[in-house]
């Protein structure tokens, strides 16, 4: 066991390169929570993402253009929920399930000839003097570009949420939807776009998995990340900032056992690979004692003949 | 313009024709989706769903619909309990693992001497594997009020690794030349789920399916924990009123299915499966999750989705083999089928009407 090798600066740079994806997830199921939707077919859409995004990558050539593409995957998916739950009133928990089974199947049927293929490589950011620094340089100033997008959508969720009158009325719909419906707001409209937007940005956590994080393509290589953003969001008390704080956390947990196998602890690999998932457990059940800032029409399905 | 009309009731017609045009609209739409595959549509539905019964080699298919079924149906009926209650264990994959590692691990333990006990003791050893596992969602939700479908999901990743981590030391066969995986049961006579008539397909699982099955039919029609159960889930505040205790209701649901599941698991290693491997578990769990839903939640209705989903199982191998038909494509068939029948549903509660002209 060689724990010197273990780097602490790298392990910070690369801490944030595995929070990403979640926190991208994260973020966008937190819009959909506040607003009143529990789509649990995170999982479906983030594989879905990564899955298109690393087509497109590779078909084109350019990253840039598989990410806007697994955002629209994402969304495109995202839209078989909103039919499910928002029509046909189905219940949102199976639709969720459904949506994360259909997505894992149809990845893998698209996947197929993109197995073992190389993605072409997103560049970094690259300043000249502040990108050489010696400790913040590689922590702050040299990821690639959608690691900053992350965090500014972060930061973007929290100023809508808080202090726009937008924020205020997807609130609304999330907190009591027979009182937003009648104050006359569109609540289907509303939950739509909320869904949508929940749909592309865990579309984007996924191309982020499969071009950036691996950057490779698997079958099921989201892995329960999409489920770990679920319960990120509940970790976070549907708070943008302390959804951030999570995912940096479950990122360090994931990649900080990482360092521990390469470094050969005693510890069993299966054991050390387990740990992201216990974590999120105990987190879970530490932080369950307090429902009061959830949503209060979470789950809820609104019809307005009622 | 088309509006939705909230039906006093629901209706019993929709509810029950809803599985069958489900089927009929994914028969369809699967056969778009292998038309786009470049598969020809019809012989590939035909391949999936006639094949298996009534095709040349359906002397050797039909048996397997047993086998494939047993699993789903036992895990299925133990999940819709909990769903019809608003219980929601989406982790069963994992206590089927556990269930057979638990059932493996105490036939092992006897290993190579031979008695008539070993098997029963391996069956509850199966089940309590399965029900331990789910204790742990149960218990953290009735306790801390923890969320169940969150805690379960998790542990089936947990339970992946220890699958990983026992094949590879605990169990492992020590004279298996350094591969991964325990000894083979088939082998091991004591320990053996064989068939209990010779190429039928019927083992052990089977027998337990259709038990479940019975049991739960009297629970929920016949006893007054059933009556709970669909109570809660149906109309929560007067079951609130009615005195049901909440605690006991998801411990009992969250156990019962984790029981079953590892039971499913137990008798999959024992017998079809024979060993302890990495890569033991095949989905069964989740697929449950589809199982129960198109057979609405009903012991009889999910017998008969069992058999439909193992169908499309052995149908969908029967394509991969015949037709070059990728596996994956199996498996978007089966997600398609929930989505059908989840949209369908809305027939069953609502009545689409034409929107009159408003009187002003």
């Amino acid at each position: 066991m060689d724990l010197s090798a273990i780097n602490p600066v790298l392990l910070i740079a690369s801490l944030m390169v595995a929070a990403t994806p979640l926190l991208l997830a994260a973020i966008g199921e937190l819009v959909v929570e506040k607003s009143g939707v529990l789509n649990l077919g995170v999982e479906g859409m983030m594989i879905i993402g990564a899955i298109a995004g690393f087509a497109i990558t590779v078909e084109s050539g350019s990253p840039f253009l598989g990410f806007i593409a697994s955002a629209i995957a994402g969304a495109l998916l995202s839209l078989l929920f909103v039919l499910l739950t928002q029509y046909a009133q189905a219940n949102q928990v199976a639709s969720g399930l459904a949506l994360t089974l259909f997505g894992l199947g149809l990845s893998a049927l698209l996947g197929q000839g993109y197995v073992g293929v190389k993605p072409p490589q997103m560049g970094k950011l690259d300043l000249p003097v502040l990108s050489d620094l010696p400790v913040v340089g590689p922590i702050l100033f040299s990821h690639d570009p959608i690691l900053y997008f992350a965090i500014a959508l972060t930061a973007g969720v929290w100023a809508v949420l808080k202090y726009t009158r937008a924020g205020l009325i997807l609130r609304a719909v999330g907190e009591n939807h027979e009182a937003a419906h009648a104050l006359g707001y569109k609540v289907l409209k509303i939950r739509i776009m909320a869904i949508m937007f929940g749909g592309a940005c865990a579309g984007m956590g996924g191309a982020y998995i499969s071009l950036i994080r691996v950057p490779q393509w698997t079958e099921g290589m989201t892995a329960g990340i999409g489920w770990i953003a679920l319960a990120l969001v509940v970790f976070a008390s549907w708070k943008p900032w302390r959804a951030l704080l999570g995912a940096y956390l479950f990122g360090g947990v994931t990649v900080v056992q990482l360092n521990l196998q390469a470094a050969g602890v005693a510890i069993p690999v299966e054991y050390l690979a387990m740990s992201p998932y216990l974590i999120t457990i105990l987190v879970l059940v530490i932080l369950s004692a307090d429902k009061s800032s959830a949503p209060a029409s979470l789950g809820k399905n609104f019809h307005a003949s009622r | 313009m088309i509006r939705l009309e909230k039906r006093p009731q629901p209706s019993q017609a929709w509810s029950l024709a809803t599985p069958l045009v489900a089927v009929l609209a994914t028969m369809i739409f699967g056969g778009l989706l292998f038309a786009i595959l470049g598969k020809p549509p019809v012989e590939a539905i035909r391949t999936i769903f006639w094949e298996p019964l009534f095709g040349e080699f359906s002397f050797y298919y039909r048996p397997q619909l047993l086998v494939k079924g047993a699993p789903l149906v036992l895990i299925a009926i133990g999940l819709s309990l909990g769903f019809r209650a608003g219980v929601w264990n989406i982790g069963a994959e994992g206590q089927y693992i556990m269930g057979a590692i638990f059932g493996a691990g105490a036939g092992l333990a006897f290993y190579p001497m031979e008695a008539v006990y070993i098997f029963p003791i391996m069956v509850i050893a199966g089940a309590f594997g399965g029900w331990i596992w789910a204790m742990i969602p149960a218990v953290l939700r009735t306790r801390f009020g923890t969320n169940e479908i969150l805690v379960s999901l998790m542990l089936v990743y947990v339970a992946e690794q220890f699958l990983a981590s026992v094949s590879l030391g605990l169990l492992k066969n020590p004279e298996g030349f350094g591969f991964p995986g325990s000894r083979n049961l088939q082998s091991y006579p004591s320990a053996f789920n064989a068939e209990l008539i010779e190429g039928s397909g019927m083992h052990w699982g089977v027998v337990a399916a259709f038990i479940a099955v019975i049991f739960a039919y009297v629970l929920l029609r016949k006893h007054m924990l059933g009556f709970h159960i669909r109570l809660t889930g149906e109309a929560p505040r007067a079951a609130k009123f009615a005195g049901v205790n909440p605690t006991r209701l998801v411990l009992f649901c969250l156990g019962t299915s984790g029981a079953l599941a590892g039971l499913a698991g137990m008798f999959e290693v024992s017998g079809p499966a024979g060993q302890i491997s990495i890569d033991f578990n095949v989905g069964y769990g989740f697929t449950a999750i589809i199982v129960a839903f198109l057979g609405r939640l009903h012991p009889v209705g999910i017998m008969l989705a069992g058999g439909l989903m193992a169908l499309t199982y052995i149908g969908g191998e029967i394509a991969q083999s015949n037709l070059g038909l990728p596996a994956a494509a199996i498996q978007v068939f089966q997600g398609m089928l929930l989505f059908f029948l989840l949209a369908l549903d809305l027939l069953t509660n609502f009545r689409i009407a034409l929107r009159k002209p408003e009187a002003v």
